[in-house]
């Protein structure tokens, strides 16, 4: 079995029955629910795609520690005990020692801290790992170099190298997990999904102890209207998902709000391990109301209890931990 | 005729199918599970439990008058995080016993036996009552019930996976060799997977995935219990003995 031909796979059906029984055997009838939380929209790197770009003139907001703390709380009395922390690109504003000053605080709060955030070194996640971060998702964006460097159009994030190998570096560090992803749209997914799994196979083989998860972000473009090159369709994302779930069954796969309550509902099943819920994409966004700009429209608006409800008819039980504050 | 029961750590018990509580789609179906394989003892992982909690989903839904909580070290990739899990356990209130998991590959999930070995040692030391899961090696078996273990748990696949008795002849010579219960522990997809380890004179089994997965895990639960009992009374009973030849149903009396 071959990415190629499962992503060619003329029925989709009976690969989708596969794929669900697959997960359900090795994770069970449940979801793990997280929510993001951002700190920050500042960001020196120009990604066409992206709300943050520093082209755009958007209300731009680092919160404090304090602050971070205000919108933590609102999360954790959703019920939230794994959340994922995300900022821009930007060194100077939002340098390791602010990252590790708020992850300290949080751990207080979460059992599970995850970052998305930029690139760093080696020694950096270290010091982060120490602070409480169990998890990272990096996604390369688009494993085709000539659109990397088209729709990065200047920042350090057009150092597609430094990006490529940033996974490598987090689990040398001994980051827990791990997660891949391309961003739909910016290529032809039927080329980004033979290197993502290329990817996915060496990071497996070379760092066996870490858990690698992997996320299917489709583009969802901010009011600036951004046009999507190579758009994915519903069904084209879900025959990923099932292709991905059954080469690598054993691999986490996450579905977050960009994705319409809709679809979310009808595909999460057939490969889905984690969904984020009640989700906000601007720093301040739950507590303060800052009014900073956001990353990406959510497509899925529902609150918490919907998305748990949603979840408990489709015969899952939604799960809230499934991590402890002593594993490191 | 005494009655056979599971003994471990001096403790008797009356069923020899030990459920574990992942996977399951709602607490509620997990209760019915447990009722109707009609276990006595239930494995808790350590991560997916919320100790600060009263109203925990899974804590509150577990009568610890009927079952013995077996909390399980699951996530733990060394010796440390294991040691530190099983204490954390014990602060609030949860039985000494402890199901040992050491498992640095998040894939296959299988356990690292020297980091197992260590914090089996150590926990030992500390009087809590261990059982160790093992990749089906005998001579790890016999260090581990000579550091205290009160029971061995190999494992006869991976876990989850459903394949069944994959290490049969290393679980045959733990048993053979064995001065404490062995427990066949992960892989056991079927009923009659369960009723081949209890044929073979394993002491118990411990299923959770094949009985949370099915498609019926309450009605699943029960014919798993029927299949450790009829493994069990088959063990008792004396199996005879595969041969080349047939043995003739009637034989001739010339």
């Amino acid at each position: 079995m071959n990415i190629t031909d499962l992503l060619t796979a003329p029925d989709l059906d009976l690969i989708a029955a596969q794929a669900r029984q697959e997960t359900i055997k090795y994770f069970g009838r449940v979801i793990q629910l997280y929510a993001p939380l951002y700190l920050s929209n500042e960001c020196e790197n120009c990604c066409t795609y992206c709300g943050f770009n520093a082209g755009r003139r958007i209300k731009r907001i680092t919160l404090n520690v304090e602050q971070a703390v205000a919108e933590a709380r609102v999360l954790r009395k959703a019920g939230f005990r794994h959340i994922l922390v995300l900022t821009g690109e930007a060194r100077q504003s939002v340098p390791v020692s602010y990252l590790e000053q708020i992850i300290k605080r949080l751990k207080t709060i979460f059992v599970s801290i995850s970052l998305e955030v930029y690139p760093l070194a080696t020694e950096e996640y270290r010091t982060l790992i120490q602070a409480g971060v169990d998890g990272l998702t990096i996604y390369q964006e688009t494993y085709d170099r000539q659109t990397y460097n088209r729709v990065h159009r200047f920042g350090p994030k057009k150092n597609y190298e430094w990006r490529l190998k940033t996974a490598e570096r987090a689990a040398a560090a001994g980051m827990r997990r791990i997660g891949l992803g391309v961003l739909l749209g910016l290529h032809d997914w039927r080329d980004e999904a033979p290197a993502l799994a290329d990817h996915l196979n060496y990071l497996l083989k070379k760092y066996w102890r870490t858990q690698f998860q992997l996320s299917f972000p489709r583009i969802n473009p901010v009011e600036a209207g951004f046009k999507v090159p190579y758009p994915v369709s519903d069904r084209e994302l879900l025959h990923l998902i099932i292709s991905f779930r059954l080469l690598f069954p054993q691999v986490g796969f996450v579905l977050s709000t960009r994705e319409p309550a809709r679809l979310r509902d009808k595909i999460f099943s057939f490969g889905i391990t984690q969904m984020s819920a009640g989700s906000k994409t601007s720093p301040g966004g739950y507590a303060l109301k800052t009014g900073g700009g956001e990353q990406f429209n959510i497509a899925d608006g529902r609150g918490v209890p919907a998305v748990v409800a949603a979840i408990k008819k489709a015969g899952y039980e939604p799960i809230f931990k499934d991590w402890e504050s002593v594993l490191k | 005729m005494k009655e056979d029961k599971l003994k471990i750590a001096g403790r008797e018990f009356t069923s020899r199918l030990l459920l574990g509580t992942g996977k399951f789609a709602s607490p509620k179906i997990m209760k019915a599970a447990l009722a109707a394989a009609e276990t006595a003892i239930v494995t808790v992982s350590l991560r997916r439990v919320d100790l600060k909690n009263p109203r925990d989903h899974i804590l509150n839904n577990l009568d610890q008058k009927k079952y013995l909580l077996l909390p399980n070290t699951s996530g733990a990739k060394n010796a440390e995080e294991a040691l530190r899990l099983a204490r954390l356990s014990r602060s609030f209130g949860l039985p000494n016993w402890i199901k040992l998991e050491v498992t640095p590959d998040p894939r296959y999930l299988l356990p690292d036996p020297t980091e197992t070995l260590s914090a089996a040692e150590q926990l030992v030391k500390e009087k809590f009552i261990v059982l160790p899961y093992i990749n089906a090696d005998p001579v790890l078996a016999k260090r581990l019930a000579e550091v205290g273990c009160a029971a061995v748990m190999p494992l006869g696949s991976p876990i989850g996976s459903a394949q069944g008795i994959k290490t049969r002849y290393h679980i045959e010579i733990i048993i053979e060799q064995a001065t404490v219960p062995v427990i066949v522990d992960a892989g056991l997809g079927a009923p009659s997977h369960a009723a081949e380890a209890l044929e073979m004179g394993a002491d118990a089994v411990l299923v959770n995935t094949a009985i949370a997965a099915a498609l019926n895990p309450v009605k699943m639960a029960e014919a798993f219990k029927l299949a450790v009992m009829a493994g069990r009374q088959a063990y008792l009973s004396g199996l005879i003995t595969e041969t080349k030849i047939a043995q003739a149903s009637s034989p001739l009396h010339l």
